[in-house]
C-alpha cells in the first residue's frame, strides 16, 4: 500500500507535471530546431511568437466566449486555435517577407540573422503587451480537472490523491497527435522530404529543383502553428503572462540543443529531458519518501535539491554538460 | 573616429536633445539621465569589444551587471557582525567546499581515462560534494537569515568606500565571464549566446534568492555613496554660499545638481580612461590579430593564433567592463533590486546601442549607448504623442482610444525594435562605420 502512495504521490507531483511541461517544451524546441535546420539560424524571437500566437488565440476565445459558444468541459481555447494559428502564419510570413527575405538573398551569416531575429524579438513583444498588456491573462475555461485528488481517493481508498487537470490531459494528448502529424508529414509527404533534403544539403537540393522559398514558406507555417500550440498549451496551464514566454527561450533552447539542433526527434527528447530534471530536481521528496522508508527513519526535511527558483539552474546545467561532452547533442545535430 | 561634419553633428544632436531634456524635465532629470547615458556607454564599450572586435555574441550583460551591483554591497555596505559570527565563516568553508568538490570533478574528468570507472568516480564526488555542501551551508544561512531578519539577514559587506566596489565588480563579472567562456567558447557561436542568456538567469536567481548575500527581494538600500548627501549640503553654509554666489537661491535644487555634477565627473573620468584603453587596444598589433581573427578565423589559427584563448581573454576583458557598469549604476542608485534586472533592457537594449552606433567603433558605441538610451527614455512619452495623434478622430470615451492610449507606453519596445530592423538593413555598419 504504502508503495502505491509512494507512487501516486510521484506521479502527481512529479510525472504528470513533467510530462505535461515536457511537451510544451517540445513543441516550442521543435519550432526552434525546423527553423534551424532549414533557415539556419538560432531564432531569438521564438518565445515571442508563441506568445504572439497564444494571444491571437486568447483574443478569440473571449470573442467566442462573449458569443456564448463554448466547447463542452474542453476549454474554448481550442476552437479558437486554428484562428490563433492563422493570425501567427500571417505574422511570421509577413515578417519573413519583410525583413528576412532580404538576408536570404544577400547569404548574411547566422549571426546577422541572430541579431536581425532580436530585431524581430523587441517588435512582437511590443506588439504583443501593446495589444493585450504586459499583465496575467485568464482564458481557460470548461471543467478544471478529469480527475480529482478527492474523486480519486474515494474511489481507490488510498491516502494519496491523484488529480490529474484538463489542460494537461489535453496537452498531452495534443502533444501527441501534432508530433505524429508533424513527423508524417517529414517523413511521408513529397513536401516533407524536400524539407528534409533541404535541410540536409542546400545546394543538392537546389539542383534537383526544389524551390528553396516554397521550403521556407512552409518551414514558417509550421513553425507558427507549433508555435501557437505550445503557446496555448502553456497559457492553459500556467496562465499566460508575456515576460514568462519570452523566459521560456532558456530552457526551449536548451532543449534543442540537448536533442541536437536541427534534428527533430532530438527536440522532443530534449524537451522531456529538460522538463524532467527541472521538476525532478525542485520537487521535494519528503512525503515520496516517507511512504517507501521504514518507520521511524523518515526524512525530517523536504529533501528537495535545489529551490524551484533555480529551476532555470537546471536547464542552464543539462546543456552545459552535454555541450562538454556531446557538442552535438544526445542525438546527431547539425554540429555548424 | 574621423572627424568629418557627419559625426560632429550627430554627437551634437545628442547634445542638444539632453539640452532640451533638461528644458522640458528639469535639470535634475535630465542629469540623472545624462550619467545613466555615461552608464550605458560604458556598456555598450564592453559589448562592443566582444562583438565588434571580436565577434562574440555575449546577450548575457545582465547578469555582468548585476554582478557589478552585488559587490558595492559586498564591499560597501556595513557588516552585519552578528551573522558574520552565526554562520559566516560555515559559508565561506561551504562554498569553498563546493567550489574544491568542482575542481576536484573536473581534474578527474581530465586526468582518468574515459569509461564506466570515471564516469561513476565523478557522479559520487558530485553527489556526496552535494550533500557534503548542503550539510555545511543550509545551517549557516539559516542562522544568517534569522539575525534581524527585517533590518539585516544578511551577511552585509566589508564596510570599505563604494569606490573600491568598482573595480572589485569588474573582477567579479571577469570571474564568472572566464568559467562560462571555459565551457562555451571555441564551439558554435549561436553556443555562446544561449549559455550567456542562462548565466544571465541564474545570477539574478541566485540575487533573488539567497537571502544572505544580497538579501534576495528584501532588496538592499542605502548603499553608500562616493558624493556628498543632500541633507548635508543643505546644511552646510559654504556650500549654500557658493550656490548663491552661482545664482543658486535655492539650496535644496542646488544641492541635488551638484550631486549629480559630482557623479557625471566620476562617471566621465572612468569613460574616459575605459575609451581610451579601448583606443589603444583597437589600434595596436593586439586588435589588429583580433579583427583578423573575426574576419577569418581559419586563417589566423594557420598564422599560429590561438583563436579559443584570443576570444576568452576578450570575452573576460568585455564582460570586466559591463560589471564595472554594473557597480557603477548601483552606486548611483545606492540600491541593489534584483527583480529590477530585465534582460530587454540590460541585454538586448545594450546590444541595440552598439549596433546602431556602429559595432566595431568605440565612438560609435558611444554615440549608440546614449541615443537609444534617449530614445528609450523619451519612448513613453513619444509612444503616447503617437497615439493620441493616432486617435485624434474618435470621440472621447470609446473603448479603442482608451485602450490604445493606455497601452501606449509599450510602444517604446516596438520603437527600438523597429529602428534597430531598419538600422541593420539600411546601415547595416551603423551610425560611425568601423574604419
Amino acid at each position: 500500500m504504502d508503495i502505491l502512495n509512494a507512487f501516486i504521490a510521484l506521479a502527481n507531483f512529479v510525472l504528470i507535471p513533467a510530462i505535461s511541461y515536457g511537451s510544451q517544451l517540445a513543441l516550442g524546441a521543435l519550432g526552434v530546431t525546423l527553423i534551424y535546420g532549414i533557415l539556419r539560424f538560432s531564432n531569438f524571437a521564438h518565445g515571442d511568437t508563441m506568445a504572439f500566437g497564444a494571444m491571437c488565440t486568447i483574443l478569440v476565445t473571449w470573442l467566442f466566449q462573449s458569443w456564448g459558444i463554448s466547447f463542452g468541459p474542453l476549454p474554448t481555447a481550442l476552437l479558437a486555435l486554428p484562428f490563433g494559428i492563422l493570425g501567427a502564419i500571417a505574422m511570421l510570413l509577413a515578417t519573413d517577407r519583410v525583413i528576412y527575405k532580404f538576408y536570404r538573398e544577400q547569404k548574411a551569416k547566422p549571426v546577422i540573422f541572430l541579431i536581425v531575429s532580436l530585431g524581430v524579438m523587441f517588435v512582437m513583444n511590443g506588439v504583443v503587451r501593446f495589444i493585450i498588456g504586459p499583465d496575467d491573462q485568464r482564458f481557460s475555461d470548461g471543467a478544471r480537472f478529469i480527475m480529482k485528488a478527492r474523486d480519486f481517493k474515494q474511489m481507490t481508498g488510498l491516502s494519496e490523491g491523484l488529480a490529474f487537470k484538463t489542460s494537461q490531459g489535453i496537452t498531452i494528448v495534443t502533444a501527441v497527435v501534432v508530433v505524429a502529424l508533424l513527423f508524417w508529414f517529414l517523413n511521408k509527404t513529397r513536401t516533407g522530404k524536400s524539407m528534409r533534403a533541404y535541410s540536409d544539403n542546400e545546394d543538392l537540393a537546389l539542383l534537383s529543383g526544389i524551390n528553396p522559398e516554397r521550403v521556407v514558406t512552409i518551414t514558417w507555417i509550421i513553425v507558427a502553428a507549433l508555435a501557437t500550440i505550445a503557446g496555448v498549451l502553456y497559457g492553459l496551464d500556467k496562465g499566460f503572462k508575456p515576460f514568462t514566454y519570452f523566459q521560456l527561450l532558456l530552457p526551449i533552447f536548451a532543449s534543442a540543443i540537448v536533442g541536437g539542433l536541427g534534428n527533430p526527434l532530438g527536440a522532443i527528447a530534449g524537451g522531456f529531458v529538460i522538463a524532467f530534471s527541472e521538476v525532478t530536481i525542485t520537487y521535494a521528496f519528503k512525503k515520496v519518501l516517507g511512504y517507501l522508508m521504514p518507520e521511524g527513519l523518515e526524512p525530517s526535511s523536504l529533501v528537495q535539491l535545489l529551490s524551484t527558483d533555480y529551476k532555470f539552474a537546471v536547464s542552464f546545467t543539462i546543456l552545459i554538460i552535454v555541450l562538454l561532452f556531446r557538442p552535438t547533442g544526445l542525438f546527431k545535430g547539425k554540429s555548424l | 573616429m574621423t572627424l568629418n561634419a557627419k559625426n560632429i553633428a550627430l554627437f551634437a544632436i545628442i547634445g542638444v536633445i539632453f539640452i532640451l531634456t533638461g528644458f522640458a524635465k528639469g535639470p535634475n532629470a535630465a542629469l540623472y539621465l545624462l550619467n545613466l547615458g555615461l552608464i550605458s556607454a560604458i556598456l555598450a564599450l564592453g559589448v562592443n569589444l566582444q562583438w565588434g572586435l571580436a565577434g562574440l555574441l555575449n546577450v548575457g550583460v545582465m547578469g555582468f551587471v548585476a554582478l557589478g551591483a552585488l559587490a558595492t554591497v559586498l564591499i560597501s555596505m556595513p557588516p552585519t557582525v552578528e551573522a558574520m559570527a552565526a554562520g559566516g565563516l560555515r559559508v565561506v568553508v561551504a562554498l569553498i567546499t563546493g567550489a574544491l568538490v568542482i575542481i576536484a570533478t573536473v581534474m578527474t574528468s581530465k586526468r582518468m581515462k574515459p569509461g564506466k570507472k570515471r564516469t561513476f568516480t565523478i557522479l559520487g564526488l558530485l553527489i556526496g560534494g552535494f550533500f557534503l555542501y548542503r550539510f555545511l551551508f543550509d545551517p549557516a544561512v539559516a542562522a544568517i537569515e534569522a539575525v534581524n531578519p527585517a533590518g539585516t539577514g544578511y551577511l552585509g559587506g566589508l564596510g570599505l568606500p563604494v569606490l573600491v566596489a568598482w573595480p572589485v565588480g569588474g573582477l567579479l563579472a571577469a570571474g564568472a565571464a572566464w568559467v562560462i567562456g571555459k565551457t562555451a567558447l571555441g564551439l558554435r557561436s549561436d553556443y555562446l549566446a544561449v549559455a550567456t542568456l542562462g548565466i544571465a538567469e541564474i545570477i539574478i536567481a541566485v540575487l533573488k534568492n539567497e537571502d544572505w548575500l544580497s538579501r534576495g527581494v528584501k532588496n538592499v538600500v542605502g548603499i553608500p555613496r562616493p558624493v556628498p548627501y543632500e541633507v548635508d549640503l543643505q546644511a552646510s553654509d559654504t556650500f549654500i554660499a557658493n550656490a548663491a554666489s552661482l545664482g543658486f537661491d535655492n539650496p535644496v535644487v542646488a544641492s541635488t545638481i551638484f550631486v549629480k555634477l559630482c557623479y557625471t565627473g566620476l562617471f566621465l573620468t572612468v569613460l574616459v580612461i575605459l575609451m581610451w584603453l579601448s583606443q589603444k587596444a583597437l589600434n595596436s598589433p593586439w586588435g589588429r590579430m583580433m579583427r583578423a581573427i573575426r574576419d577569418n578565423e581559419v586563417a589566423a589559427e594557420a598564422m599560429g593564433k590561438d583563436v579559443t584563448k584570443r576570444h576568452l581573454q576578450i570575452f573576460v576583458l568585455g564582460s570586466a567592463i559591463c560589471g564595472v557598469a554594473g557597480a557603477m549604476w548601483a552606486t548611483m542608485d545606492s540600491t541593489l533590486i534584483p527583480t529590477s534586472y530585465n534582460p530587454l533592457r540590460f541585454t538586448f537594449l545594450i546590444w541595440v546601442m552598439v549596433i546602431i552606433g556602429g559595432s566595431g567603433n568605440n565612438w560609435g558605441a558611444i554615440l549608440g549607448g546614449f541615443s537609444i538610451l534617449l530614445l528609450w527614455d523619451w519612448g513613453e512619452q513619444l509612444g503616447l504623442w503617437m497615439m493620441q495623434a493616432l486617435t485624434f478622430p474618435l470621440a472621447e470615451g470609446v473603448w479603442l482610444k482608451d485602450h490604445l492610449i493606455h497601452n501606449a507606453p509599450h510602444m517604446r519596445l516596438l520603437m527600438i525594435g523597429v529602428v534597430l530592423l531598419l538600422i541593420l538593413r539600411f546601415s547595416p555598419r551603423g551610425l560611425i562605420p568601423e574604419e
